[in-house]
């Protein structure tokens, strides 16, 4: 009993020792930039959502159109709010969990801050001005691109430098995913961005090296495995960590993690090809992506049932921190898109799905669901242990939030179900004489209903966000004072203060 | 630090004895129904690479292709319409419009192929739109609003310079050449709103008559009436393609209009042309 006392003891006065030396202002400053980047990316979704359901939005401007802002969206959530959140997560983690300060310390914690910023603001300026590489995902030119791969391969430096520093004998499975999604990022990112610039004049205006079907399997091979290494490998270290922490539990299975890891790592990777159905890319092909999404069912839900059955023994910690609600909802979100991508996979499925809004709404179950909801769930445990105060400076604001954006979610993602599956329905619709029963533009004309719910799911989740953003600027300038009254509590979680 | 395996009291599984920042992990083996999940979509796929085209070289047991199983579908469908499609072919859309199963076969598939070809710019219902962009559903005919006059649009366009018998003359661009300066045209202009009683400055429209008599009544007619065979649309009514305003009746003097239309022939089947034809002519403004 001494020996166990004197090794907590002395656990607990090393990791004491070593916490002051952590790198933790640039921590902060990710943690900051992702609620900012996150209100904007969420911000202009509403304004391109608003636009398709009322198309004078576009408002005859070149710089405000749906094309021109749609990327615009789509780097600012994935990249800019979702990357910064990888960044904050993974560099608080990888110290902790390794006990060693960052490689590199405060200057290169500030380097890739600024670093991936300066990424983000010189994408989004050629994005409205109409400098694009037309690639989903990957629209920055040339040089964007190559000042990112600085900037990641610092990271990578960083990342693994701490991780060889460590003072742990073993790595924590945190981290073995953030490395799988820094590593495959990186050989994604430079697979897909080769490209040879023709005129500098033009915004630097370059053609891709593969063209064709080539062109567009690479192409995909990088856009599914975003999603894979970026939006779930990445994520599912930040749930490796805060759930457990959260939860006050150990992690449910360590041979789980171990196996659902290296089958999800080698299986994604193989999967990009269902985004080509019924397309030029050649039947073999095809198959190959089917088969390997299916496959992935399993690995994916290996890191839901960790999630969630880190709970038992834990789930009265639901009533009383509404930040576990939002990791917990998150990995229930997670469990569902994971599901319904290898169904979408199927080829006799995705005749139906591909093209329609049916991708949209699937792909937001897992960016709001899963990313968004982790994303909070993550800031609300990490901001008062960044800026140490005992608590956030509101619970019933994390409740309003949660219930926003977990309802906002429902309308969007059942609106574009809906939306999706009748649209693909009056695509192949025939009537009895053998002709097309809808034009494309009864089809339009149909969804618009939906279009006007999915606006208003996004402004509900938009406006959580606020209230987070809010709830955070006052937990920061929280005095001592103020700290020491009772929490505000929402109504139905009012157990807590007992 | 040393590894401590300790029983968690809640679950009664052992930890792996390794701690993280306070975080352990349970030794639980992996759930059962999770591992025959796995293997058994493992299991699918090694049957549907066997099944499918899964390599360069293996096209698989079954012999599915994408286009093959397309093909047969195609053929049966095709060969389902042949024989009624070929009646369209071979006969007059006033033929079919007067033959009861013929007519609801072409309306039906005039109404397809309109949505595919023709509703991007007339309107998903002929309607048309503003800026050179015709209803179909009226009777203000340009060109004619009979059979003959209908499939000749159709065929052969409007100023797209693909057929030698297509429609349309260029209309001057009367002050842009030096025909008539910008106050002449202003003029005219209030002689045309005039036949429409829309005039609001009568010297004008006075000073108009006459430059509208020398310039513009050899084809718009004396009285504004129109000719079909020039294509030069009516002005003495108030169906207007490019804006009935007194600026846009201007414009139209000053700099001319000249809508296009992509000649169909050779685009579209003989069949889908008359079954195009007898929808147009069925849309509300028949002759």
């Amino acid at each position: 009993m001494s020996a166990s006392t004197a090794d907590a003891a002395w656990t607990r006065s090393r990791s004491r020792a070593a916490e002051t030396e952590y790198v933790e202002g640039p921590v902060k400053a990710f943690a900051v930039i992702t609620l900012f980047w996150g209100i904007v990316g969420f911000l202009v979704g509403v304004v391109i959502a608003s636009q398709l359901a009322w198309p004078a939005l576009n408002l005859d401007l070149e710089w405000t159109t749906f094309g021109r802002l749609r990327p615009l969206h789509t780097s600012a959530v994935i990249f800019a709010f979702g990357g910064n959140a990888l960044f904050c997560t993974s560099l608080y983690i990888v110290q902790r969990t390794s006990r060693a300060r960052l490689f590199g310390g405060d200057d290169m914690g500030w380097f890739l801050f600024w670093g991936y910023q300066f990424v983000i603001v010189a994408a989004a300026l050629g994005y409205v001005l109409g400098i694009t590489q037309g690639k989903e995902y990957a629209e920055p030119e040339w040089y964007v691109d190559l000042w990112l791969t600085v900037v990641w391969v610092a990271y990578l430096i960083a990342f693994g430098g701490t991780l060889i520093r460590r003072e742990e004998p073993h790595i924590y499975v945190a981290n073995w995913f953030f490395l799988a999604f820094i590593i495959t990022v990186a050989v994604l990112h430079l697979g897909n961005n080769v490209s040879i610039p023709v005129d500098l004049a033009a915004g630097g205006f370059s053609y891709s090296a593969p063209a064709g079907v080539q062109g567009a399997m690479i192409q995909w091979w990088y856009g599914h495995n975003a999603v894979g290494f970026f939006l779930t490998a990445g994520f599912l270290g930040m749930m490796y960590y805060i759930i457990p922490k959260q939860a006050e539990r150990p992690v449910y299975s360590y041979r789980l993690s171990i196996v659902h890891f290296w089958s999800l790592i080698f299986l994604y990777i193989w999967a990009g090809p269902h985004h080509l159905h019924y397309t030029a890319l050649p039947d073999w092909v095809q198959t190959l992506g089917m088969v390997f999404s299916v496959m992935l069912w399993m690995p994916s839900w290996g890191g839901m049932i960790n999630g969630i059955m880190t709970l038992s023994g834990a789930w009265d910690k639901l009533r009383t921190n509404p930040g576990l609600r939002f990791s917990v909802t998150a990995v229930g979100f997670y469990g569902m898109s994971t599901f319904e991508g290898p169904v979408m996979s199927i080829k006799a499925v995705n005749s139906l799905s591909h093209y329609t809004d049916w991708t949209i709404g699937h792909v937001h179950s897992g960016a709001l669901g899963w990313n968004g909801l982790v994303t909070f769930g993550a800031l609300y445990w990490l901001v008062p242990v960044l800026w140490r105060k005992s608590r956030m400076y509101s619970t019933a604001l994390i409740s309003w939030h949660f219930w926003l954006a977990t309802l906002g979610i429902v309308l969007y993602i059942t609106a574009m179900w809906v939306s999706g599956i009748m649209q693909g329905l009056m695509w192949r619709a025939y009537d009895e004489l053998g002709f097309l029963q809808y034009s494309f533009v009864e089809t339009v004309a149909a969804m618009h209903p939906y279009y006007v719910i999915r606006m208003l799911g996004g402004l509900m989740y938009l406006s959580g966000a606020c209230l987070m953003a809010w709830n955070v600027f006052k937990t920061i300038t929280m005095t001592e004072a103020e700290e020491a009254m009772p929490a505000r509590q929402a109504a139905g979680s009012a157990v807590a203060a007992g | 630090m040393p590894t401590k395996i300790e029983k968690d009291e809640i679950s009664g599984q052992m930890t792996t004895g390794h701690e993280w920042d306070g975080l352990k992990e349970l030794n639980t083996p992996l759930p059962k129904w999770w591992l025959y999940i796995l293997y058994a979509t493992i299991a699918f796929s090694a049957v549907w690479v066997v099944l499918y085209p899964s390599a360069p070289f293996w096209e698989g047991t079954t012999g599915w292709t994408a286009r093959g199983a397309l093909a047969p579908q195609m053929q049966a469908e095709q060969a389902r319409m042949a024989p009624m499609m070929a009646r369209l072919r071979d006969a007059t859309p006033e033929q079919i419009a007067a033959d009861p199963e013929l007519r609801a076969f072409a309306v039906a598939g005039g109404r397809a192929a309109f949505a595919n070809a023709c509703a991007g710019c007339h309107g998903a219902g002929g309607q048309g739109a503003p800026g050179g962009f015709p209803s179909l559903a009226d009777d203000d005919w340009i060109y004619g609003g009979s059979f003959d006059a209908i499939q000749h649009t159709i065929r052969h366009g409007v100023r797209a310079n693909e057929s030698d018998e297509q429609r349309g003359i260029q209309m001057p661009a009367f002050v842009q050449t030096g025909m008539l300066t910008r106050a002449q045209a202003e003029d005219t202009a209030e002689f045309v709103l005039g036949l429409t009683g829309r005039s609001t400055d009568a010297a004008a429209a006075q000073r108009g008559e006459a430059l509208y008599a020398e310039n513009c009544a050899s084809c718009h007619g004396d009285r504004g009436e129109g000719n079909r065979d020039m294509g030069a649309p009516r002005l003495n009514d108030r169906i207007w393609l490019y804006g009935g305003d007194k600026a846009s009746v201007v414009r139209s003097i000053s700099l001319s209009r000249a809508g296009v239309m992509p000649a169909w022939q050779g685009r579209l089947d003989p069949a889908t042309i008359n079954m195009l034809t007898v929808y147009v002519h069925a849309l509300g403004g028949g002759e």
